[in-house]
């Protein structure tokens, strides 16, 4: 009965999350907008052709049927250079979240569940981590190691962002526990590990889900802060860096480098727009109390 | 004033000849059962620890302000063990003291107000040299809180009344939009869009805090120049946050509409105004006060970001400024005030909540 039971739950879990995105329009449109940006940034770059030769005949040009969105101020085409640019700061977004949600659940999920010093030792480092403002930790760890990678910072970010979470988390499983299902589960003496990970959490996955979401949205901005900060070592194509080289160099202020700047800024803020309001509509789905709102 | 009232009941009962022993408790277990008590020597305790934990991390990390310095000095001709001794000798502390003795120093120093002197600058203490940038940064931000915070909540009050029509909709939407702009990209977009494109304003020109040539002081250029060039960073720090707010507040208006007390306020055919102000108003603002706090520390730490994008010299600014040239005492000021900024508010709040909710203050509930 009770493995019927937990092996149907995630599943119910993902029909909630597909009927919350397919049933209400803005939900479904923030999912479609978010999955066509992470197209556009790992797809993109599969199927043209990278090379982008810079050309000194044109600096700053507008867009022209050779290049559709004009080029920067080496003659280089700005569409190709968007297209390149996506993968660094979306992956390292993902990598962040996903560090930030594990930690806080296997934290978050131990502690409710087991209390005692586990519980303790757990919230005192939440509330120390709430108050620090979590920004400029992160500021003055990466800006004391110059250059370091942007993979290192996503996983600085990760490392630095989940308490809020694991409080939550912790949250819900304190009262779950306390449920007849988990009950049951204590006299088969399931062992607490098997407990907490196939009984409990995936009564959460919903919720764990929407701010994985949410997490990625937190880790991108800190991230790009960072490349605007100058922190960040200039390597390869990436939206982060084409805002900043154009911000220091001021070429804000140049009409023709309107696009260069606004395409990789639009396409961040499309992607967090994109995701936050899929939230918003699995929110929701996956809470009914929401729904009589 | 509510708050030494909480004496514990238990130990009035002195006619009992024998107390039950889990009652007695010491005088000090009384002073630590003061909420307001706890709650300060906890706030006191996370500083003390910010702080140390500050003093160690930026040390343990690669360079030092004697080689920033250093590097300096040899740019003007000196052998680079000269400018090692030259720069060793300006800092206002001994560099190759043992760690422990600079920390004892540091925070001996600090307890008697003196955050050190600034690396660099003739004569300048540390304080002195973040008052230059701090309030800018108080101005702009705080600012844009209360800007923020009246409008969402006017916002999303009228949403919560007439939920499910068309203003609500298409101010849902807005808030949700602008809830996930980040707020430094908000602003660039603000800026390329406004100025560059559409010449609506001049960016070039709102640079920095004040015109040249204004002198400071209450004189109507100056105040009007000042907002003039604060104008960008307001407009950020309040759109951003304002439609999270108008989201909650919604929320929490709807909550209190559906109250019974609401209700019987209709049946005695109290005035719409008076409804709305004192019965839903008031008790759909308290839920919200904490998340003053919350907005106020994710600000405070965007600041940075955002104070760079819009050329705004204020705390951000000397922040990064600081970690550059490794300038210890600077960056820990830096950090201890931005920290305190946020822990006692988040105080002042705790001590504000527990006095208009009694239920708080009793123990075990500090979750």
């Amino acid at each position: 009965m009770s493995s019927v039971d937990v092996a149907s739950r995630p599943q119910r879990t993902a029909s909630l999350v597909w009927r919350g995105l397919t049933r209400s329009p803005s939900g479904f449109i923030g999912a479609c907008i978010a999955l066509a940006v992470m197209a556009f940034a790992f797809i993109g770059p599969l199927v043209i052709d990278s090379t982008n030769p810079s050309n000194g005949d044109k600096i700053w040009t507008g867009p022209s049927a050779e290049h559709w969105l004009g080029t920067n101020h080496q003659g280089k085409d700005t569409l190709i250079k968007l297209i390149m640019g996506g993968a660094e700061p979306l992956l390292v977004g993902f990598m962040a979240a996903f560090i930030a949600v594990g930690v806080a659940a296997v934290v978050g999920s131990l502690a409710g569940y087991l209390r005692g010093p586990v519980d303790t030792v757990a919230l005192q480092i939440t509330d120390i981590a709430l108050t620090v403002p979590g920004i400029v930790l992160m500021l003055v760890i990466t800006a004391m190691y110059r250059q370091i990678s942007a993979t290192t910072v996503g996983i600085i970010i990760g490392l630095t962002t989940w308490p809020v979470l694991m409080r939550s988390i912790r949250a819900q499983v304190m009262s779950l526990r306390e449920r007849e299902f988990i009950e049951a589960a204590k006299l088969q003496n399931l062992g607490t590990l098997r407990i907490v990970f196939t009984e409990i959490l995936p009564n959460m996955a919903g919720y764990i889900f929407i701010n994985f979401i949410l997490a990625i949205n937190n880790a991108i901005y800190a991230l790009v802060g960072m490349y605007l900060l100058g922190l960040l070592p200039s390597t390869a194509d990436n939206w982060g860096l084409m805002i900043q080289e154009s911000w220091a160099t001021s070429a804000y202020k140049d009409p023709d480098a309107f696009l260069y700047i606004f395409m990789p800024l639009a396409m961040i803020i499309i992607f967090q727009i994109g995701l936050v309001t899929m939230t918003r509509s699995l929110e929701q789905a996956l809470n009914p109390r929401l729904r009589e709102h | 004033m509510a708050i030494p009232a909480q004496a514990p009941p238990a130990d009035e009962v002195v006619a009992d000849p024998v107390p039950p022993p889990k009652r007695r408790r010491s005088i000090l277990a009384r002073i630590w059962g003061v909420y307001a008590i706890r709650r300060i020597v906890y706030a006191l305790s996370i500083v003390w620890l910010v702080t140390t934990g500050t003093f160690f991390m930026i040390r343990a990390m690669p360079g030092d302000p004697v080689e920033v310095l250093a590097g300096k000095l040899s740019m003007s001709g000196l052998t680079m063990d000269v400018a090692r001794v030259r720069a060793e000798q300006a800092l206002a502390w001994d560099p190759n003291a043992n760690i422990f003795v600079q920390y004892f120093e540091y925070m001996g120093n600090l307890l008697r107000g003196d955050f050190g002197m600034v690396i660099g600058l003739h004569n300048t203490s540390v304080l002195d040299h973040i008052m230059k940038y701090l309030p800018w940064t108080l101005f702009s931000v705080g600012l844009g809180v209360v800007i923020a915070i009246l409008l969402g909540m006017g916002i999303g009050m009228i949403m919560a009344y007439y939920r499910n029509g068309v203003f609500d909709h298409i101010m849902s939407a807005v808030a949700s939009t602008l809830s996930a702009v980040p707020n430094y990209l908000g602003a660039m977009a603000l800026i390329l869009i406004g100025s560059t494109w559409l010449g609506l304003f001049d960016f070039w020109d709102m640079r920095g805090r004040i015109s040249i040539g204004v002198e400071p002081g209450f004189t109507a250029e100056f105040i009007g120049d000042a907002l003039y060039h604060a104008i960008l960073p307001l407009i950020t720090y309040a759109f951003t946050i304002t439609g999270g707010w108008m989201l909650v507040m919604k929320a929490s208006t709807t909550e209190v509409l559906g109250e019974d007390y609401v209700t019987v306020a209709r049946a005695r055919g109290l005035k719409g105004r008076r409804i709305g102000m004192s019965y839903v108003g008031r008790n759909s603002i308290l839920p919200l006060i904490p998340q003053v706090a919350l907005a106020i520390g994710t600000l405070v730490g965007g600041a940075v970001i955002v104070e760079k994008i819009l050329f705004y010299p204020g705390i951000g600014e000397l922040l990064i400024g600081s970690i550059t040239t490794r300038d210890y005492p600077v960056i820990q000021g830096v950090v201890l005030i931005l920290t305190c900024a946020v822990i006692f508010t988040n105080l002042l709040v705790d001590l504000l909540n527990s006095w208009i909710d009694p239920r708080i203050r009793k123990e075990g509930t500090s979750t």
